[in-house]
C-alpha cells in the first residue's frame, strides 16, 4: 500500500527476475507534484510495482491540534490541503460549532458556500492545469492560473489571503461580505462561463487528450470502497457519491446542483467530473448570491476562551478532492484531546499501487494526475 | 567573384557561414520560442535582457559557458563527453547540400538527398550514447525510446521522399530547387496535376519531420513530467547546451529540407524575383514559416504517449505513405503502359 522512509521495503528488485529494474520516482521529479516518492519496479517502461513513498512533508497537524486551543489550532486547518482552505476550515469550525451547538447566521452560511464553491473552482483549476503539465501541455496552466488569479483577488478582499484561507470563525465569519465582494463574484461567474467553454474546445476535445485518459487506470466502485476513496474519482467509478448530498450541511440543501457522475471508471471520467463541478459551483454561486440575506454575519456570544463539552464530534465537508471529515474528541478543557484529519487524497493515493500495476509509465503517470494529489494533504 | 572561386577560401567561407548560421539560429530560436510560447500563454516572456529580451540568448549562452561541466561518477566518461560533439555534427553535415539561394550552397551533390537522409540517420546515435554513458534510469529509458522512434518515422519518411524522387528524377536539392521554378503552383506541394497526393506527402513528411526532431507532442525523448529531461538528465552546463542547440539545429535542418521538397525552395511564389539575395529571403520566409508553425504545435498540444506515437507511424503513416508511393508509380507509369499497348 503505501510506505513511509521507515518501512519502505528495500531492493524490490531482488525478488523478481533480472529484467526487472526499481526506478525512484521523486520525492523530487516534475511529476510527483511535490514530495510524493514513488518507487517503481519497473520491466522496461511497464510497471510492476508501485509503491508511494509518503512522509517528506509531514508537518504533525493532528499532534499540533493536541497542544493548542481550539481557536488556534484554526489556522493549522487551512495548511493542510492548501488548495481548498475554505473547505478544510469549513469541517473543523463545523465540528466546533457542533459541539458548541452555535446557531450559525444563516447569512454567514450562504458567504460560506460562496468562498467554498470558489475555492473548489480555484483547486479544480490548479488541477487541471497541473494535470496537462503531466501530458505535456504547457500552455492550459497559464490559462487556468490567469482566470484563478480573480478567485484569488475576491477572497484577498475577504480574509486577506490569498491562499490559506482562514475566513471562518466559529459562529460565522471573519468579517462580512460586502457588496464589492458580491458584485466582483457575480462578475466572475459571468466571466468564467465562457473561458469553460473555451477550456472545452481546447482541451477537453483535444484527440491527443482523450487518447491519454480514455480508458486509462481503470479504478472502479469496489476498488474506491476498499481504499476509501472519494471525491472525484469515486464519482469518476458511477458512484454518485457527494458529501454535500449524502450528509447535506450548512445550506447546500437549500441550493439546486447536479452532482456529476461517470460511470466509465477511467481518467477520462475523473477529468470530467471536475470539470463539470467547475460549472456546478458556478450554479451554486449564483444561486447563493441570490439568496443570501442581509442581517449579522457573526452569532452573537461566542465565549473568547472556548471549552467544549467533554465528547466526540465529527464534522464531514466535501473539499475538492473529496471526503475531508474533521474528529475531534474533547475532555472539557481548553485545548483539545485529540484532533483526527480524514485526507481525502491519501486514500485517493492507497488505490494507486493496486491500479498502476501493469500500467505504462507515462500512463500511470496520466493516472497520478487524474487522482489530484495534494502531497501535504496526504502527510498531514 | 574570382576572390570566391578559389575553392579553399570558398570552403573556409561556408564553414564558418554554416557554423554561425547554426548557432546563431539555436541561440535566437530558443528566444523565438520562449517569446512565442509567451504570446501564446498570454504573458510577454523573456523581456529584461536587453531591448525586449533580444541579449537573453547571450545571458544564456555565457551562463552555460561558465558552469563547470559535470562528469557524474560511474559514467561512461569517453561517451559521456562524446556524445553532444555526435549531436552537433549532423545538422552542421547535413547544411552542406541545402540550397539557400540561387548560387547560395556549400556543395551541390548529385546525391544530396541522399546525405541528408544518412546524416540526420547518425543524430539518434549521439541521442541514444548520451543516455547510455549516463548510467541514468530515466536517461535509458529514454534513449531506447529514441531509437524505436526515429526507427519508426524514418520509414515513412523515406518512402515519402522516394514518392517524390520518383517526380523529380533526381537527389541533387538545387536540381530539384530548379525544377519548381515560375509561381508557387509549381511547388511541389501545389503539383497537383502531376501528382495530387502530395499534399498527403507534405503532412506525412512534416509529422515525421517532428518525430524525428524529438519536437512535442512527439518529444519522448525529454518528456520532462516522465523521465525529468531523458537522454540530457545527468548533463549540465553547456554539455546540456550543446544537445539544446542540436535539437534547434535539426528543425532548422527539418524545415530548410521541407523548404526545398515541397515548397520550392529559393523560388519565389510569384514566380519572378527569385534571383540573388531575393532568393534567400523567400528560402528563408518558408523555412521560419514553418519553424514557427512546429513552434506554434508545441505550446498547443499535450504529448502523445509512447505507444499511440508508435502506432500512429506503424499502422497509420507507413501503410499511408507505402500507399502514395504504390499510386505515384501507377500514376507515373499507367500512361506510358497504355501507350506501349495501344
Amino acid at each position: 500500500m503505501i510506505a513511509t522512509r521507515e518501512t519502505v521495503s528495500a531492493a524490490p528488485a531482488a525478488q523478481g527476475p533480472q529484467e526487472t529494474f526499481v526506478l525512484n520516482l521523486g520525492p523530487q521529479h516534475p511529476a510527483a507534484h511535490g514530495v510524493l516518492r514513488v518507487l517503481m519496479t519497473m520491466e522496461g517502461e511497464w510497471i510492476q510495482r508501485a509503491e508511494p513513498v509518503i512522509g517528506y512533508i509531514h508537518r504533525m497537524h493532528e499532534k499540533m491540534g493536541e497542544n493548542r486551543t481550539w481557536a488556534k489550532f484554526l489556522p493549522n486547518t487551512s495548511r493542510i490541503d492548501y488548495l481548498s482552505a475554505m473547505h478544510y476550515t469549513h469541517a473543523f469550525v463545523g465540528a466546533v460549532e457542533r459541539a458548541m451547538k452555535i446557531e450559525v447566521p444563516l447569512r454567514a452560511e450562504y458567504a460560506r458556500v460562496i468562498t467554498s464553491e470558489l475555492n473548489r473552482i480555484s483547486s479544480h483549476m490548479v488541477w487541471w492545469g497541473a494535470l496537462l503539465l503531466d501530458l505535456g501541455g504547457f500552455t492550459p496552466i497559464l490559462y487556468a492560473f490567469d482566470d484563478r488569479e480573480k478567485i484569488l483577488d475576491l477572497l484577498e478582499g475577504l480574509c486577506g489571503a490569498r491562499l490559506t484561507y482562514c475566513y471562518y470563525r466559529f459562529g460565522g465569519l471573519y468579517n462580512d461580505v460586502d457588496d464589492e465582494f458580491l458584485r466582483g463574484t457575480r462578475d466572475f461567474v459571468q466571466h468564467l462561463r465562457p473561458r469553460l467553454k473555451m477550456y472545452r474546445d481546447l482541451v477537453t476535445d483535444n484527440v491527443i487528450l482523450r487518447k491519454r485518459l480514455t480508458n486509462i487506470g481503470p479504478i472502479d466502485a469496489e476498488m474506491c470502497r476498499r481504499y476509501g476513496a472519494t471525491g472525484p474519482v469515486i464519482r469518476g467509478a458511477g458512484v454518485p457519491y457527494d458529501v454535500r448530498r449524502m450528509e447535506p450541511y450548512s445550506v447546500y440543501p437549500r441550493l439546486d446542483f447536479k452532482v456529476p457522475m461517470y460511470p466509465e471508471c477511467d481518467s477520462m471520467a475523473r477529468y470530467l467530473v471536475r470539470m463539470d463541478e467547475m460549472e456546478q459551483s458556478l450554479r451554486i454561486i449564483e444561486q447563493a448570491l441570490d439568496q443570501i440575506p442581509t442581517g449579522p454575519f457573526l452569532a452573537p456570544k461566542v465565549p473568547r476562551v472556548l471549552r467544549l463539552p467533554a465528547g466526540d464530534y465529527s464534522y464531514a465537508v466535501e473539499a475538492a478532492r473529496g471526503r475531508f471529515m474533521v474528529r475531534i474528541v474533547s475532555d472539557g478543557k481548553e485545548i483539545p484531546y485529540r484532533v483526527r484529519l480524514r485526507a481525502p487524497s491519501f486514500s485517493n493515493l492507497s488505490l494507486y499501487e493496486e491500479a498502476s500495476r501493469g500500467m505504462i509509465l507515462p500512463d500511470a503517470l496520466a493516472m497520478m494526475g487524474s487522482l489530484d494529489l495534494v502531497i501535504p494533504d496526504i502527510d498531514r | 567573384m574570382t576572390f570566391l572561386s578559389l575553392e579553399p577560401i570558398r570552403v573556409l567561407l561556408y564553414l564558418v557561414g554554416i557554423c554561425a548560421f547554426v548557432g546563431a539560429n539555436a541561440a535566437y530560436l530558443v528566444l523565438a520560442e520562449r517569446k512565442g510560447a509567451g504570446r501564446i500563454q498570454r504573458r510577454p516572456g523573456p523581456n529584461e535582457a536587453g531591448w525586449a529580451g533580444w541579449m537573453q540568448p547571450l545571458a544564456d549562452g555565457l551562463k552555460l559557458l561558465a558552469k563547470q561541466i559535470m562528469v557524474p561518477p560511474g559514467t561512461d566518461s569517453l561517451l559521456f563527453r562524446l556524445a553532444p560533439l555526435l549531436v552537433m555534427a549532423p545538422p552542421l553535415m547535413c547544411l552542406v547540400t541545402i540550397p539557400f539561394g540561387e548560387n547560395v550552397v556549400a556543395r551541390d551533390l548529385n546525391l544530396g538527398l541522399l546525405l541528408v537522409f544518412s546524416f540526420g540517420s547518425i543524430n539518434v546515435m549521439a541521442l541514444m550514447l548520451g543516455g547510455w554513458a549516463s548510467r541514468n534510469k530515466y536517461a535509458i529509458i529514454s534513449a531506447a525510446r529514441v531509437v524505436s522512434q526515429n526507427v519508426a518515422y524514418e520509414i515513412p519518411m523515406l518512402l515519402v521522399v522516394i514518392t517524390l524522387l520518383m517526380m523529380t528524377g533526381t537527389m541533387s536539392l538545387q536540381e530539384i530547387t530548379a525544377q519548381q521554378a515560375g509561381g508557387f503552383w509549381h511547388w511541389n506541394l501545389f503539383k497537383l496535376w502531376v501528382n495530387p497526393l502530395m499534399p498527403v506527402t507534405f503532412v506525412i513528411f512534416f509529422t515525421c519531420m517532428l518525430a524525428e526532431t524529438n519536437r512535442a507532442p512527439f518529444d519522448m525523448a525529454e518528456a520532462e513530467s516522465e523521465l525529468v529531461a531523458g537522454a540530457f538528465t545527468e548533463y549540465g552546463g553547456m554539455g546540456f547546451g550543446v544537445f539544446f542547440m542540436a535539437e534547434y539545429a535539426n528543425i532548422v535542418v527539418g524545415c530548410c529540407l521541407a523548404t526545398v521538397l515541397f515548397l520550392g525552395g529559393w523560388q519565389s511564389p510569384i514566380g519572378i524575383l527569385s534571383s540573388g539575395a531575393w532568393g534567400l529571403l523567400w528560402f528563408f520566409l518558408k523555412t521560419y514559416a514553418l519553424i514557427l508553425t512546429v513552434i506554434w504545435i508545441r505550446w498547443t498540444f499535450p504529448r502523445t504517449q509512447f505507444y499511440s506515437l508508435l502506432n500512429l507511424s506503424w499502422k497509420i503513416l507507413i501503410p499511408l505513405s507505402l500507399a502514395t508511393l504504390l499510386l505515384t508509380g501507377a500514376m507515373m507509369k499507367l500512361p506510358l503502359l497504355w501507350r506501349a499497348l495501344s
